[in-house]
Order: structure tokens, then sequence, then C-alpha cells
């Protein structure tokens, strides 16, 4: 690919007025028109108005998530791919996601989504916080990056299997479909409630996996030379899959599982970087955000009534385009 | 004071003995040559001496310090550890993979500075690759790519170099040329420690030469008393031809010797 990789202060005069722009755009968008400008106005002058209502309690906490979501997804991507210098990492591939969203679905599976809206998310939280122990515990102090995604895919394995038995035993036909549109993924209907719970583990998730970026830079000549470089590469690989286990349950534990995004963002923008992992981890979390709010706008654009799934449209429009990124850039990833 | 010495060291994996008893010493302006058949244990001494491991039993020092006792990022600084067919995962460019070698300089959250800029030039001037800074590294030639990889391990600038085979996989061109910067790199009072499968380029090129046989450490010493025709037939199992003279030494091997089991 003849891409020129952009200095970080162009790049980012690029992507952060994108951000910003598209942000706004997110806020316009909705089933009735509302002028963004009154809905600020009242909400400064402490007036509750419809305006200010569907501003502040329906439309930004939605836009929030999205974004917040989005960026965990592209720095998760990046982080799992430059650890494990592969690809086609994606954040499931620790088991995180499944182990999330099985946590959820037993909830919903007990009808005990109603009594209180933390319940899910907390759920969520503590299944991918099980899933990512059972994991540490199988990989123990093994430095095989392969132990690692081995174990990784057996424990989705295993949270897919449990979430299929889950959906053959729903009670009803309302709890099984109730189960299926939330595994597709979704940031409707989420208030501000939903954010506060899922945002600090995401900044702490973040923080961990920035830490690593130095470390992920050296891991590009391999592991040997990364530990001769004074990194330890154990305690580190720890920290990064912990960053991602806290950040992408979180995420997954209020939207439920939105595919491809953490897959196909750090493809796009690697080039940009100079294929450098550390570069990559910040730009991949801000296109990330950018893609999903797109998405979600796109979403209720298209589908007005009966809302579409946001991970419905991010699988249907990310898988051709992986395909169309692998089909480019194959000559120059080995 | 020696620069680096290994005293009493074995190294198990598991339950399989791969090091036992090697004593070792390398003074500064040395290069020192490991030599021995497969198997012997040559990579896993240079591991355990860069400290990316850790002997089972026995002690590695550098500089009198216990090397479990140097922080990481001091040992990174003063040592750098060239592996064996050393690569990149990701197309970088050859100047970004020479500026890794200055992460032991950096903390967490910094770039490279306008310093490691000065430092990445020079170590890319010292090898030889400043002509092709801006190419993607995956598509050098081996020798080029080696080059890039020597260059990335002085822009630490170190005062140990660890090679494990560097000119393995080498035409005689670029093998002359490594040997010859670790040779240089020897002589501006630092060291280096190299793998050599080579026998003649470890005669050319050593100050002394450790052999090791079956994770024991058969002879050592200077070229001559190790590279005997007694020696390499006990160690390698091969008959060979000797020859020294004002251009240098030279080592073929003629023979199979039938008795020897490796």
């Amino acid at each position: 690919m003849n891409i020129r990789a952009l200095q970080p202060r162009v790049l980012y005069a690029i992507l952060l007025p994108v951000l910003l722009l598209v942000l706004l755009l997110a806020l316009n968008v909705g089933p009735v028109d509302i002028d963004l400008g009154k809905g600020m106005l009242d909400w400064f002058n402490e007036l509750t108005t419809m305006e200010s209502l569907i501003l502040f309690e329906i439309r930004l906490p939605r836009s929030l998530l999205a974004m917040v979501i989005g960026a965990t997804l592209g720095l998760a991507g990046a982080a799992l791919q430059g650890l494990l210098r592969n690809p086609l990492a994606e954040p499931g591939i620790i088991g995180v996601s499944n182990g999330a969203a099985l946590g959820a679905v037993i909830v919903f599976y007990y009808g005990m989504a109603g009594f209180a809206w933390f319940l899910l998310p907390l759920a969520g939280l503590l299944g991918a916080l099980i899933a990512v122990s059972i994991i540490l515990l199988l990989v123990g102090q093994s430095r095989s990056i392969v132990t690692l995604i081995l174990a990784g895919i057996a424990i989705n394995a295993v949270g897919g299997a449990l979430i299929a038995l889950a959906l053959n035993f729903a009670e009803s036909p309302y709890a099984m479909q109730e189960i299926l549109f939330w595994l597709l993924g979704s940031v409707s209907n989420r208030s501000v409630n939903e954010l506060f719970i899922a945002l600090p583990f995401m900044l702490v998730g973040w923080g961990m996996i920035l830490y690593c970026g130095r470390f992920l830079n050296a891991l590009t000549l391999g592991e040997e030379t990364a530990k001769s470089m004074g990194f330890d590469v154990v305690r580190l690989r720890l920290v990064l899959v912990l960053g991602v286990t806290a950040s992408v349950g979180a995420a997954v534990s209020v939207a439920g599982n939105i595919g491809f995004v953490g897959l196909v963002v750090p493809h796009l923008v690697r080039p940009f970087v100079a294929y450098e992992p550390r570069r990559l981890l910040l730009a991949s979390g801000v296109t990330g955000a950018i893609l999903l709010l797109v998405a979600d706008i796109a979403v209720q654009v298209l589908s007005s009534n009966g809302e579409m799934k946001l991970g419905v449209i991010t699988s249907l429009v990310g898988a051709p385009f992986f395909l169309f990124l692998i089909l480019k850039s194959r000559n120059v990833l080995q | 004071m020696s620069l680096l010495s290994g005293h009493g060291i074995d190294y198990h994996i598991e339950t399989i003995r791969i090091l036992e008893g090697i004593d070792i010493q390398v003074e500064s302006g040395e290069l020192v040559g490991l030599i021995g058949p497969n198997g012997a244990g040559k990579s896993s001494l240079l591991r355990l001496l860069t400290g990316v491991e850790a002997c089972t039993w026995g002690e590695v020092r550098f500089d009198g310090q216990p090397m479990t006792q140097m922080p990481a990022m001091q040992r990174a600084q003063r040592m750098g550890y060239l592996v064996q067919g050393a690569m990149a995962y990701w197309p970088f460019s050859v100047e970004k993979v020479v500026e890794l070698g200055r992460i032991p300089y950096q903390k967490w959250w910094q770039q490279a500075s306008s310093e490691d800029q000065v430092k990445v030039e020079a170590a890319m001037t010292k090898t030889e690759t400043l002509a092709f800074r801006n190419r993607i590294v995956t598509t050098l030639s081996g020798g080029e790519q080696t080059l890039v990889m020597l260059a990335r391990i002085f822009a630490t600038e170190p005062d140990l170099i660890f090679a494990d085979e560097p000119v393995a996989a080498l035409d005689p061109y670029h093998q002359l040329h490594v040997m010859e910067i670790l040779r240089n790199h020897a002589t501006e009072n630092r060291a280096a420690i190299v793998v050599l499968h080579d026998l003649s380029l470890a005669a050319r090129f050593c100050d002394r030469l450790y052999l090791l046989n079956h994770g024991k450490l058969d002879c050592s010493g200077s070229v001559n008393e190790v590279l005997t025709r007694e020696n390499i037939a006990r160690v390698y199992g091969v008959d060979s031809h000797i020859e020294c003279n004002q251009k240098g030494v030279s080592v073929t091997s003629l023979a199979r010797i039938s008795e020897h089991h490796p």
C-alpha cells in the first residue's frame, strides 16, 4: 500500500475535528427533530424542556457511550494485535467478550434484568473477570503466546456454548428475543447510568494499555529481544490483558457484542502511523470512536422504526471491508 | 575485574541438564567466540549471560555486580543482544528499527528525543545502513537486515554485545562486514561475545575461544590453543586441516570420523 505515514500532529489535526463533527451530527439525529442550541441553552438555564431532556438524557449519553465503546474496541484491538504480533487478533480472542456476554445473558435468563439497572453491567463485568481469571490460571507462568491464544479460544468456546444453552432453555420466546437482541449489540435506550458504570473501568483499562505502548514497540523484534531490552514480558503481558479485560468487559457489559471494530480499525490506521504499535494505540482509539459514532448514526437514519442493531451494521460493513483490507495489504504483511 | 564473568553455571530445563559447571570471563577489549557442535548449549549459555534467562545454579556478574541485582533498564543500556535470525514483525522503516535501540533510555510516555536521533544516525553510519534508512526492513536482503539489527544494538551504545550466529546465513562479503563491525566494537575498549559455526571466521576475528560440547566446557584459550586437529576431531567428530599463515588461519573439514557418536 502506498500510504504515507502522517506526523502525529497532522494525524490528530484531522482525527479530532472529525470526531467533534461526528459527535455534533450524532446529537442531531433521532426520531424527533430538536433545536440543539435551544436544548443547550435550556440546560444551562436549568429549564426542563423537551429539547434539553432529549439532548442530555437520551442523545448525549447514547453518543458518548458509542464513542467510548468505539475507542475501547479500537484501542484493545490494536493492543492485542501488537501483543500477539498477529493482525487477525481482536478483543474477543482472549475470551473477554463472551465471558461478559455470558454474565449478562445469565441475568436475562433468570429474568433479573428488570430488578435494578446495574445488575446487567455488573454481571457482565463479573463474567469478563471470571473468563480472564480462568485463562490466566490455564496459562500460568508459561511464556508461550500460543498457549494464551489457545486458552482464549477455549474459554470463548465455553462461553459461546453456555450462551447457546441459555437460549435453548429460555423460558419464553420473549426472554429468548431479549437475549438475542442484547447479544447483537446496541447503545440505544442507554442512560447516563450505563456510561458512569462503564467509564471508570474503561479509563483504567485504557491507562494500562497505553502504559504498555513502549513494550509493544520492543515486541516488534520478538519477545527474546524485548526481554533483553529490559522488559518483564510476563508482567507486561498481564498488565495488557487485564487492561483489555477491564475496558472491553465494561463495553460488552453495557452494549453487548459489537463485532469487527476491534479487528478492522487497527488495520485501517496502521499505514498512517508507520506501522508503529505504540502510535497505533491512541490513533486506533480515536478512529474507533469516530467509526462507531458513524455506525450509530447510520443505524438510526437507516431504520427509524424497529431499529437495526449497532453490532449488525458493524459486522455487515466490517466483514467485507476487512476482506478488502487483507487483499490490499497482503504484500506488506508477511 | 572482568567486564563479564560466569561461575559454575548450571542450567536445567525441567529435568534435562543443558549446561553444567561453565566458567567464563570476558575482559574489555576482547572479542570472544563461543564454538561447539549443534546442541552443545552455545545459545543457552548466551541467553544466561545476557540475563534474559536465569541460571539454575551459579552466577553471572557484570562489572562485578551480580546480574540478578541489576535494574533491568540499566542492564538493557549496557548490553545488547542480537538474537539468532533477528527480524521485525511489522513492516518498519530501517530508521524506525534502529530507533528501537533507544528504548532503554526512554520513560514509558516519552518519544525519541533529538539526542536519540543523533545516536540513531551514528549507529547507522557505523553499520553503513544510512543508504537505506527509508526502506522497509522486511524488503531488505538477509545481509542488510543483519546490519540493521546490529545498528539497533549500536544505537543503545552498549559496552557488551552478544551475537548469536550473526553470520550464519550471510554471503562472504557480509560475513566479513559483520565480523569487522563486531571486532571494531571490541577494540574500542568494549567487548563482544559471538556464537559462531564458521571456525575460520572464529580463528580470524576472535581473541579467545570457548569450545562447548554436550553442555560442558571442553576447553578454552587462544585460537591456537583451542583450534587444534585433536580438539576438533574429539568435539566435532571430523578430521580437519588447519593452515596458519600471514593471511590468517583457515580450518577445512576433510571427513567425518566414523566412530564418533554425537
